[in-house]
């Protein structure tokens, strides 16, 4: 996965410490953002024939080959569920978050 | 210095200008009274002489909208609207403007619908006076091809990037004919460096372009914007004044004062109406009248030290306003007695007219001289006044 690693926003002290407009060097990821999530996607690695469609769909670009199988990054995720929807084997299911 | 001399309409100079400053790219959506820029730029490009990229855009919308990523991949750009087609890139403009994209665009000035009409005043510009872009306007045909060279400079000078808006009256200026001088173009070349901006969209330095803004950064931006704007006033006041060093035409940087230096009283005036009050005001002259003009060339920003300056020691200001806000005065008006607040004694009246393309004469200017100079403060019934007015109102 080619995410930027989250690295910590610093705060400008001078107005010049700002951009000229809003528009800044790519790459910079301030905060994490998962938050609004009811449901979780949780993949089943047995089940898991390893096709690479839940990569393709979802929306967040968070599903990642992991040790050649896909796995998800819940820092990101939104919990859509998208992938569960589109998996062909059933190998992703929608699991309420605790609390 | 040899310069081609031309006879051309205002439109037309527009274009020449345009050329000369070498945009990269042109989008633009004819409408009338601007119809002729995109015309005559049309022809450049097909007989050679003008190498840009020129879009057929389906409206202002996409217009101001394709003009904006082109300057965000580092080209110069440049287009043209007038009244509605204004109105309808409304959005873009702001846009523009705090994406710090320095197009620079000629306007047409033309009444807004309705009643619908394709005549002249000023409250198409007028009523986007708060949408970041610095505003010109100009006098002749002749001061409408150097701004729109200028503007370039102004907006394109990274203490400032922010778009420039170069207006012109609406057939007064854009459809009559004048003799104008062209500058060459390595002269041009030499005044107007490359366009160089820190916002560039590049494979090789990936940007994030026009992000959003929390409440905790959003002002901080909008901050950024008016200093920029504030910036301006020295780069236009510079640039000027090198422009006259090089073409032999210096315009008076952010206003024009014209025989003011012992007037009783001063007309305020934006645009093509100043070449009719010299006229007047030279007559006044010869008829022993203390009177002289302000010509306001820019509105944004703002010259309120330089309008101080100007009015000096006279006491009464007249401000002609092709332009009503509604429930309130000119809004042209407004922005003077906002600058001149300070001024001890003097006495300040607007004059309203001109609107939809109504002529203001010579003899109506003399009215308002006149009235300047004889009307005592207790008289008036309102300071606002609608001159020639075709019938009886209820004033």
């Amino acid at each position: 996965m080619n995410r930027p690693k989250v690295t910590t926003y610093k705060r400008p002290k001078h107005i010049d410490d700002y951009p000229t407009g809003p528009a800044y060097q790519a790459g910079h990821l301030p905060e994490k953002n998962a938050g609004w999530r009811t449901f979780k996607p949780v993949i089943d690695k047995d089940k898991c024939v390893n096709c690479l469609i839940c990569y393709l769909v979802c929306p967040d670009g968070v599903i990642f080959k992991s040790e050649n199988k896909v796995d998800i990054d819940y820092d990101f995720c939104k919990g859509c569920g998208v992938c569960a929807n589109e998996c062909n084997v059933d190998a992703i299911k929608m699991e309420k978050e605790e609390k | 210095m040899s310069q081609e001399k031309i006879f051309v309409s205002g439109d037309e100079a527009v274009a020449y200008g345009a050329r000369l400053a070498r945009p990269h790219v042109v989008a633009a959506y004819p409408i009338t009274p601007q119809t002729v820029v995109v015309e005559r730029i049309s022809e450049m490009v097909e007989d050679g002489s003008f190498a840009t990229d020129f879009m057929h855009v389906e409206s202002e919308h996409s217009a101001i909208s394709a003009v904006m990523g082109a300057s965000s991949v580092g080209a110069r750009t440049f287009t043209a609207t007038s009244s509605q087609g204004l109105a309808y890139m409304a959005e873009g403009l702001h846009y523009a403007s705090g994406g710090r994209f320095p197009i620079v665009m000629m306007n047409a000035n033309r009444s807004l619908a309705l009643p619908w009409s394709i005549f002249g005043d000023l409250r198409d510009s007028l009523s986007l006076l708060d949408s970041g872009w610095i505003q010109v306007y100009v006098e002749n045909a002749q001061e409408a091809l150097d701004m729109t060279i200028q503007a370039y400079k102004i907006a394109e000078h990274q203490k400032v990037l922010t778009p420039f808006m170069v207006n012109l009256d609406g057939f007064i200026l854009t459809h009559t004919y004048e003799e104008i001088m062209v500058p060459e173009q390595q002269k041009v070349d030499e005044f107007l460096p490359d366009f160089k901006t820190p916002n560039k969209m590049s494979p090789e330095e990936p940007k994030n372009l026009g992000f959003s803004t929390s409440p905790a950064d959003n002002m901080e931006f909008k901050y950024q914007q008016h200093q920029a704007m504030l910036n301006s006033f020295k780069i236009i006041e510079e640039t000027d004044k090198d422009f006259g060093n090089i073409f032999g035409r210096y315009y008076g940087g952010l206003l024009e004062g014209y025989r003011t230096d012992d007037a009783e009283a001063i007309l305020v005036t934006v645009g093509s109406v100043t070449g009719t009050t010299r006229v007047v005001v030279d007559k006044l002259r010869k008829e022993g009248k203390k009177v002289g003009l302000i010509k306001l060339r820019y509105l944004r920003p703002f010259p309120k030290k330089e309008l101080i300056e100007a009015i000096g020691q006279t006491t009464r200001v007249g401000v002609l306003d092709k332009d009503i806000s509604f429930g309130y005065e000119g809004t042209i008006f407004t922005n003077v007695r906002s600058a001149i607040s300070e001024m001890q004694n003097v006495e300040s009246v607007n004059y309203v007219g001109g609107m939809g393309g109504r002529d203001i004469s010579k003899s109506d200017i003399e009215f308002m001289f006149t009235d300047l100079l004889e009307t005592s403060p207790a008289e008036r019934k309102s300071n606002v006044q609608f001159i020639n007015m075709g019938v009886e109102t209820y004033e």
